[in-house]
């Protein structure tokens, strides 16, 4: 199969169509969500919601005996507000670390859901409620009316951040300011954390427990490398996760054995990774670059410098200086390729057997620079 | 009791052990998501090295498994260093992607053999007794000799290194200028996490090694100011939860590892509310008793304040308290009720009066 034809059973095949709508749907959201959470610092707080949904969905199954997806929703949803509620219990009142508090919330609510499974699972009609699609994640079953519940929900959780995004701006930056100004930042908090448990819990079908974590964390993650202004960030971090989302579902269409919830992971992952790598400003390659470009600009100035000053010292200021000499004063690496540049720069000009002088430009620009250095001295 | 039994509950108490050693220090450095991260990217290494050695039964495959715990902490701290993102977002960025690539390269490579999805996140403890080597001819499950070992290795580290572990928890700026490398303690320690998680995972799972980790230590931070102490109720919390786990599993016939952690998480719940001096509930009778102690020693500087001065026979009334001190009347009633029983003041025609022992409480808190 080519990229063409991969990309034609987007339209045509029923099957793909559905699951990458729904995919794109569930990584916009938690996109847009996700992107608050890396503000502020609260990556990991996805990791133990999602967790923390399981005993929630053996719940209400144990209570209702129905496999409806929105009532195992509410279970998890239910779970999950316990589990926000016990996280800040244990951090506000305790001297136990954040992070020692998402870590057993994590793993006791999960083991709390394993155990009311794995009991339920003794009853055959419940071995098909699928242990497995909750941990994972099944995409591949998505069905319309999951594209409509994740609409909905997912729009609604939009609209909230969408109504109240100034009030979300200001928790994530400067909540005591928030405070000082008369809005109920508590109130704000706990609905931010809220429509990120409502994310989580839509996302868990497709996604699963275990890596749902990574769809709130890597679109704002990647987001936040390309710009520095929160509603763009928010806009990239939908789009990075709906990206991910259709090219995992797509991937994982091509083979067998491609669960999708993983393979969407790593689609996200790749995002991040080309992220942090590439972004103008902040990314790693482009510091290499800049600093690679600052350093040959220092090292070119040394050179003109040194040809001022030893110039200096005879009748004519333009005398030219075998490269041997300038090498053996400067003692700076690349010495040939910085007097290049200054060439290029119409500051030097070469002449026989690889001597050097400098230009009437040259000239000026070097005493420029002294009489800059000369000013700074007398500051100190 | 079978044998059988016997044996999952002695797995059950190494593996509480060997985790709750590391995990104490784990909780005290504010690592404890570490161990999350580990206990999933292991599994990239068990795939890696099963894929090379072609052999589930190595012992090369722990050492690669906790090769990859080690790596993925270098590659947080790398990515951490790199001031792109926040210590928590490289957490969640590092081990969804490797374990994502680890649940992959299992479901195209290596299905078939014993290494599936469920068994690593959940583990199946039931059937630890089945996997059985000959040790100096006894025969003993394997899970019990490789945690048993593991256990060795986890208490010989923690008492040789004792000392540089304490200093380099509690202050790492005075162990690197005395001389002691806190990146090479750091690093000890998560090759501790990670062997550890290796063999725990086989028993109960990737994600309830978190729990037997992080939570016997929290609960024991609770309980204590002293790191030896720690240990030992960590280790003990750690191990009546799987007693405890083990027979609810039993009654319910459920999965054991979850049963372990859901009784581990309650022991933590039941030293979050009862802890003394730390739990919820001694901190709210300590906030009662300073109210109550404050508002008697607020009373006691106004009777003061006021004593033989013309006004006295009005301010120090009961009734008056409502105006001056803005107490509601129950609660002035609750104060001087308190006092006098507490011999700061006696009453007499309604005139507050300070006693001997109240007025040197009111001097002394004005004096400050």
């Amino acid at each position: 199969m080519n990229l063409w034809e991969l990309l034609a059973s987007l339209v045509n095949d029923h099957t793909v169509r559905t699951v990458a709508l729904g995919t794109a749907g569930l990584g916009a959201v938690s996109g847009v969500l996700g992107a608050f959470a890396v503000l502020r610092r609260q990556s990991l707080l996805g990791d133990a919601l999602s967790h923390a949904a399981l005993p929630g969905v053996a719940l209400a199954y144990m209570l209702t005996a129905s496999k409806t997806p929105l009532v195992l929703m509410l279970g998890a949803g239910f779970t999950g507000f316990l589990a926000i509620g016990l996280f800040f219990i244990i951090t506000r009142h305790t001297r136990i670390k954040e992070d020692a508090s998402l870590g057993i919330v994590l793993s006791t609510f999960f083991g709390v859901g394993l155990l009311l499974l794995t009991y339920l699972q003794r009853n055959p009609d419940a071995r098909q409620a699928g242990l497995n699609s909750f941990l994972f994640g099944q995409a591949a079953a998505l069905l319309t009316r999951d594209l409509v519940t994740i609409a909905i929900f997912g729009g609604l959780a939009l609209l909230v951040v969408f109504i109240l995004w100034k009030e979300f701006k200001l928790l994530s930056f400067d909540r005591d300011f928030g405070s000082s100004l008369g809005f109920p930042m508590p109130g704000l908090d706990l609905l931010l954390t809220s429509l990120l448990v409502v994310v989580i819990v839509l996302g868990l079908q497709a996604v699963g427990v275990v890596l749902m974590s990574a769809m709130i964390v890597a679109p704002g993650a990647a987001a936040r490398q390309w710009t520095d202004d929160l509603a763009r960030m928010a806009l990239l971090a939908a789009f990075f996760g709906a990206l991910a989302g259709v090219s995992g579902a797509l991937i994982s269409s091509l083979g067998s054995g491609l669960s999708t919830g993983p393979v969407i992971v790593l689609c996200a992952s790749a995002i991040v990774l080309v992220s942090l790598l590439l972004a103008p400003n902040r990314g790693l390659a482009w510091n290499a670059w800049r600093n690679w470009r600052s350093r040959s600009r220092l090292r070119g100035e040394a050179v003109l410098l040194d040809l001022y000053r030893m110039g200096a010292q005879h009748e004519d200021a333009l005398q030219p200086h075998p490269v041997s000499a300038l090498e053996a004063v400067s003692g700076a690496r690349a010495t040939q390729r910085s007097l290049q540049n200054l060439l290029a720069r119409g500051l030097v000009q070469p002449g026989k057997n690889n001597w050097w002088a400098l230009t009437e430009q040259g000239l000026a620009e070097a005493q420029r620079m002294e009489a800059a250095l000369a000013a700074d001295r007398d500051e100190q | 009791m079978s044998s059988a039994q016997i044996e999952i509950q002695l797995i059950g108490l190494v593996v509480a052990a060997a985790c709750a050693l590391p995990g104490v220090f784990l909780v005290l450095r504010g690592m404890a998501m570490m161990s999350d991260a580990i206990s999933h990217t292991v599994l990239l290494g068990i795939v890696l090295g099963f894929m090379v050695l072609g052999d589930l039964e190595s012992p090369w495959l722990i050492i690669a498994a906790a090769a990859m715990g080690l790596i993925t902490v270098s590659l947080i701290e790398l990515l951490n260093n790199t001031k792109l993102v926040k210590q928590d977002a490289a957490i969640g960025l590092v081990f969804p992607a490797l374990f994502s690539l680890a649940v992959i390269l299992i479901s195209r490579f290596a299905r078939g053999v014993h290494l599936d999805n469920d068994a690593v996140l959940l583990g199946e403890l039931a059937f630890a007794p089945f996997n059985r080597i000959l040790l100096f001819g006894v025969s003993l499950p394997h899970s019990l000799v490789v945690m048993g070992v593991i256990l060795l290795v986890n208490i010989a580290f923690i008492a040789l290194f004792y000392k540089e572990l304490k200093l380099a928890t509690f202050d790492a700026g005075l162990a690197m200028a005395l001389g002691f490398s806190p990146a090479l303690i750091h690093y000890g320690l998560m090759a501790l996490v990670s062997v550890t998680a290796v063999g725990a995972f086989d028993a109960v799972g990737s994600i309830m090694v978190v729990a037997f980790m992080v939570a016997p230590g929290a609960a024991a931070y609770l309980l204590t100011d002293r790191l030896d102490r720690m240990l030992l109720y960590a280790v003990l919390i750690g191990a009546a939860g799987t007693l405890g786990g083990y027979w609810m599993a039993h009654w319910l016939d459920a999965n054991i590892a979850g049963s372990m952690s859901t009784i581990i998480g309650l022991l933590f719940v039941l030293c979050l509310l009862f802890a003394p001096r730390r739990g919820l509930l001694a901190i709210a009778a300590r906030r009662r008793r300073q109210k109550w102690e404050f508002a008697q020693t607020m009373l006691a500087i106004h009777l003061l304040h006021h004593e033989g001065t013309a006004e006295a026979g009005v301010e120090n009334r009961l009734e008056h308290l409502h105006d001056h001190l803005r107490w509601e009347p129950g609660f002035a009633r609750g104060v001087v009720r308190r006092a006098r029983e507490g011999g700061l003041i006696s009453q007499s025609n309604g005139s507050l009066l300070l006693t001997a022992q109240g007025r040197q409480l009111a001097e002394q808190n004005l004096e400050g």
